[in-house]
């Protein structure tokens, strides 16, 4: 018989010992920080022909704005998008990781991916990490099956919804989808009910600011709308100008190439096989 | 909205130790949901639905939370059902008060609301708050007023109001489609615009509201009615469309 060694090496994937250690720290009474919803409003709407995803585009970094116009509406594959809402580098990394994921299926069985494999995919990588990544996602697409819109919350629990929201101007862009939203919208009029959405987030929020990204999708086609509408321009430009103080003086302009350290070998024994 | 008295210091622990919170509230415990308030051409209008929550059960679905003040005003109260009542003793003493002077004068709604803010923020300083939050509308002499308090003194008027979960749900819809001379149809339709987000969205609303108008003529309270709702939207109905099982 075999004696279990008493301290294995890890077996690599998410060491959870800490937690442990984080829920003696409450017993003591250490105030554990609470779940942000960090700034953003992040909608998606189904209309008769597919899909329409819109965001915010301010990241905060606790009081302060840390990127005016960020991109909120990562792609998936070429018929499916997905908003992000949460700590940016966890909605960042888990699009970017499911993507390639639904790539590779797609190389593998050589047909257009599936809403509901990505939803499968982003759902259970969220649900194995039990809420610790802190990623709310409305996803997007237009597959065979149909135009399909889902929610994914951070602990890897999901909706299906004709028309969602999510992020801390959710309730504010919500109170306009509950009272304009119908069925059978027009790509006109879903384009303009999001805008109008993302809009009430924009300036009821304070988590949420400066320009609305649209994204629409239907059937084989999928348009990116970056920046759709600037609703907060900078309008005041100092008439006076900007100019040195009189008494700096210019001494000497000049332009110095950089040097070329690396000499490039044209065919070279570069890598062999 | 808890209090956290972890940080006082140990010597001040006799004062606001176990003994002295039974003499103040610490939390609420039957509660209303939002009340939203707007100014219209003749005058003023509130809504309020009628439910009181129990923590997380609707224990009371008949509670009229917008009641008359006097002849020139309306006050609708969410948060502690028992404090809303007291609050009432202290308004209908000062109105009587204000009767048996029998100057030819009467209060306000300017002046119902300075009392109020007055004695919600008195009573904050006590630790002991009145766990309300207040919208208090009215006309007189041709002059519409719409404010609001809050449990712990905040207060301020303007053109459109709300308490609780009005504030995120109907103030975005409300600074959209507000405007200036709204007439008595326009503004119920608004209202019922922001009461009925409210219903799909606040787990604590029943589907039970009254509408208060209150013009230079008077008040009117209306009986309570229902909202139609719609819930017949097709990925309602079937949501796993395209993948059978999943959810």
């Amino acid at each position: 018989m075999r004696k279990i060694a008493e301290s294995m090496p890890p077996k690599g994937g998410f060491s959870f010992d800490l937690c442990k250690r984080n829920e003696m720290l409450v017993q003591k009474g250490l105030k554990q920080p609470s779940f942000l919803k960090t700034g953003t409003t992040i909608v998606g709407l189904v209309f008769q022909d597919g899909v329409i995803l819109g965001a915010d585009t301010r990241a905060t970094e606790g009081p302060i704005v840390a990127d005016k116009n960020c991109e909120k509406i990562h792609y998936m594959a070429p018929n499916i998008y997905c908003c992000g809402a949460g700590t940016a580098a966890d909605t960042e990394a888990v699009t970017d990781m499911v993507s390639s994921q639904l790539k590779l299926h797609r190389y593998h069985t050589g047909r257009e991916s599936r809403v509901v494999t990505a939803l499968t995919l982003l759902k259970s990588h969220l649900f194995s990490y039990q809420g610790y990544v802190s990623a709310a996602l409305v996803l997007g697409g237009v597959d065979v099956t149909g135009p399909h819109l889902h929610t994914i919350y951070p602990h890897g629990s999901t909706d299906t919804l004709p028309f969602a929201t999510m992020g801390s101007g959710s309730l504010a862009a919500m109170a306009v989808f509950e009272s304009k939203y119908h069925e059978g919208l027009t790509r006109d009029e879903g384009v303009k009910l999001v805008a109008e959405a993302i809009c009430s987030g924009i300036f009821n929020d304070l988590g949420s600011g400066s320009n609305v990204d649209i994204c629409v999708i239907t059937k084989g086609k999928h348009e990116y709308l970056r920046n759709y509408m600037l609703p907060n321009p900078r309008t005041y430009v100092s008439e006076k100008g900007y100019s040195f103080a009189k008494k700096t003086e210019v001494l000497l302009t000049k332009i110095t190439p950089l040097r070329e350290l690396v000499e490039v070998i044209e065919g070279g024994d570069a890598m062999e096989e | 909205m808890t209090m956290n008295l972890a940080d006082s210091a140990p010597s001040m622990n006799n004062l606001l130790g176990s003994e002295a919170d039974s003499q103040r509230t610490l939390y609420p415990y039957v509660t209303g949901t939002s009340v939203v308030g707007i100014k219209y051409k003749d005058g003023i209008l509130l809504a309020a639905e009628m439910g009181g929550s129990y923590g997380s059960t609707l224990r009371y679905k008949t509670v009229e939370r917008l009641k008359t003040v006097g002849k020139h005003s309306i006050i609708g109260a969410s948060g502690e059902i028992s404090d809303f009542q007291e609050i009432m003793r202290y308004l209908d003493e000062l109105i009587l008060y204000d009767n048996m002077w029998d100057d030819g004068n009467s209060f306000g709604p300017k002046e119902v609301h300075n009392y109020l803010t007055r004695v919600m923020y008195n009573r904050r300083n006590k630790f002991n708050p009145l766990w309300n939050s207040l919208v208090l509308g009215g006309v007189k002499n041709g002059q519409k007023y719409l404010g609001t308090v809050s449990m712990i003194g905040v207060h301020y008027e303007d053109k459109h109001v709300a308490t609780g979960f009005g504030n995120h749900l109907a103030r975005p819809i409300l600074r959209d489609e507000w405007h200036e001379n709204l007439t008595f149809e326009e503004g119920v339709k608004l209202l019922e615009k922001c009461m009925r987000v409210l219903l799909y969205r606040d787990r604590s609303a029943v589907n039970k509201l009254q509408i208060a108008k209150i013009t230079e003529e008077g008040v009117t309270i209306s009986p309570p009615y229902a909202l139609k709702t719609f819930w017949d939207f097709s990925a309602f109905k079937n949501p796993t469309v395209g993948a059978e099982g999943s959810w």
